[in-house]
């Protein structure tokens, strides 16, 4: 943390698509389809997730990217007519199929979403409430990671004088990064990430993003995103959805450099040249 | 031009009804003084009310109060919760369920008194008694109840629903510790409307609880409220004026001060939550 803070990445410096690691599929899904009742919204979505990776995820509205990542929490257990099928990977075990205990997967796969969505409670009570839910007793230790946390989003500095003032004061990118802490609070495997800056400021954004980058390595990260240049910027690996015959496709998955750079599918390369969507 | 008049007219409006407000109370007050003393608040009505106090009367009407609360509130929460956040949307039951609360939300309290009577009195065995009237009066103020938190469940945000399903936290304890906290307003206003209805109810009482007013020795005795013995003084006992009047007064300070009483209970309640644990 601290050595980060003397020499802070800047953006640019970040090589491109290179895997920061071994690459070992953390998640993998095959044959991933979602439909709302009658309407199917996404299908045949087969891709591999890597450890320690950022993925990026783009595409056009209502290509389904938002239901993939909800899919992946099992989120989607809550819409009574959502409907999943196809397989998901998970530490050897079928997300989709097998007996899975959601809380504690929800635990191990964290969300962010697009809005800020802080609690309308304290700021500390935001972190240690969903601690309590999980059952951390120990009030020493809950203090301790809820301090970690905040250091990790970078926030402790800025607001660790008013930990008990509304978390609703605070100003939108400060909210987004106290929910990112809300997840990290619980030290999750894999950090979902729905369009997490496109409700910010380009300052705040920024900040967000470079707190993104930060995590790479420590948590595996998915990143929705309509910002292009954001995931060239932060993703090893990237995705591109598109809507054929209005369900949308996984038209194209790979190194995040090699999807812009070379683009192996027109629709790709269309996309990205700014041409469509 | 036109708009200074509309605004003229506007601000007539509010004059009159805080006019006719103030004369009310005004009248309620300096009549009432007039007869008032503490002991009116504690000694037995003497010749029909005509001299003594209403200490007995007090004493009723504060049982028949609890007794309807302690049932309506928890009830009445539980109905809105199951309506807000379990029922299935489009869920007949659920649907019939809300027509039936508006319907009978606008049923006069004479009828509430008819079923009461029939329901509680004859039917359950309760007689004129305490606990019928209490009983009634839950179910007077049972369907406003519900819809008021209702619809402040529903005005909750979406995205807390989401945030803490996303972390891992059951449905029961995100009512418990984010929604029912954001509802707050929502439940103290009904609070205050069901207060304010069933302390100044005289019709659904008079054949539930009756209008004997010795001290109540149990709840299965029956008991003047004080609305019902201000309704009798006035109507019945020729020269039970100024006894009426010292009543509605305090029928007031008690509405007011009950009202005061139960926001700063919920207040206080609900702000332990928000801030520390
Ligand atoms: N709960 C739901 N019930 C019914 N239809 C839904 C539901 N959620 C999403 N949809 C539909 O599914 C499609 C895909 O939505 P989704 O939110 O996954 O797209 P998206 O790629 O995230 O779009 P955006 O970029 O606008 O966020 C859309 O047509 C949407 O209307
Ligand atoms: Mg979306």
């Amino acid at each position: 943390m601290n050595q980060q803070n003397a020499n802070p990445y800047t953006l640019g410096e970040i090589e491109q698509g290179t895997p920061c690691c071994v690459p070992q599929p953390l998640l993998q899904v095959r044959d991933l389809a979602v439909s709302y009742g009658e309407k199917t919204v996404l299908s045949q979505v087969s891709l591999d997730i890597y450890k320690g990776c950022i993925t990026a995820l783009i595409g056009p509205s209502g290509c389904g990217k938002t239901s993939f990542l909800t899919t992946l929490n099992r989120l989607t257990d809550q819409q009574a007519h959502a409907q999943v099928s196809g397989q998901i990977l998970f530490d050897g075990q079928d997300l989709l199929r097998d007996p899975i205990d959601t809380l504690r997967l929800r635990r191990r796969i964290g969300m962010i979403f697009q809005r800020p969505n802080p609690f309308p409670l304290s700021i500390w009570r935001n972190l240690e409430l969903p601690l309590k839910e999980h059952g951390v007793q120990d009030r020493r230790v809950r203090a301790q990671k809820i301090e970690q946390a905040l250091r990790d989003v970078g926030l402790w500095n800025e607001i660790s004088d008013r930990l008990d003032s509304s978390a609703l004061a605070l100003s939108g990118g400060q909210q987004q990064r106290l929910c990112i802490a809300r997840a990290l609070v619980l030290e999750p495997e894999i950090l979902l990430m729905d369009e997490p800056c496109s409700a910010l400021d380009p300052i705040s954004s920024g900040v967000v993003e470079e707190l993104i980058l930060r995590l790479r390595g420590r948590y595996t990260v998915i990143i929705v995103t309509h910002n292009l240049a954001q995931a060239r910027r932060v993703a090893n690996y990237a995705g591109f959805f598109w809507m054929t015959e209005r369900v949308g496709k996984l038209i194209e998955f790979g190194q995040c450099r090699h999807l812009f750079e070379s683009p192996g599918h027109e629709l790709t390369a269309a996309y990205i040249s700014g041409a469509r969507g | 031009m036109a708009d200074r008049l509309f605004a003229w007219l506007m601000l007539g409006c509010a004059v009159l009804v805080v006019a006719s407000l103030l004369w009310v109370l005004s009248d309620v007050l300096i009549e009432g003084f007039a007869h008032f003393s503490w002991s009116f608040l504690i000694t037995e009505p003497v010749d029909a009310g005509r001299s003594g106090g209403i200490g007995p009367i007090l004493i009723s009407t504060l049982w028949i109060l609890l007794i309807a609360l302690a049932a309506a509130l928890p009830l009445g929460l539980g109905v809105a919760i199951w309506l807000s956040e379990f029922a299935p949307r489009n869920s007949r039951f659920a649907v019939h369920t809300g027509i039936t609360l508006d319907i009978l939300a606008g049923v006069p309290s004479i009828v509430y008194g008819l079923f009461g009577n029939a329901f509680f009195s004859i039917y359950l065995g309760m007689g004129f008694s305490l606990l019928s009237g209490g009983l009634t009066l839950a179910c007077m103020i049972l369907p406003i109840f519900v819809r008021t938190c209702e619809s402040g469940l529903r005005a909750v945000s979406d995205d807390w629903r989401k945030g803490a399903l996303a972390l891992g936290m059951t449905r029961s304890s995100a009512i418990w510790h984010i929604l029912l906290p954001a509802a707050r307003p929502a439940i103290v206003a009904g609070m205050v409307l069901g207060i304010g209805r069933a302390t100044a109810e005289t019709a659904a009482l008079l054949f539930t609880s009756g209008y004997v007013d010795r001290m109540p020795e149990s709840l299965l005795d029956s008991g003047r409220a004080l609305a019902v013995h201000i309704y009798d003084l006035s109507m019945n006992v020729t020269g039970g004026d100024g006894a009426a009047y010292a009543s509605a007064l305090v029928l007031v300070v008690l509405i007011i001060s009950l009202n005061t009483l139960a926001q700063s209970l919920v207040d206080n309640w609900f702000k332990r939550r928000l801030v520390v644990s």
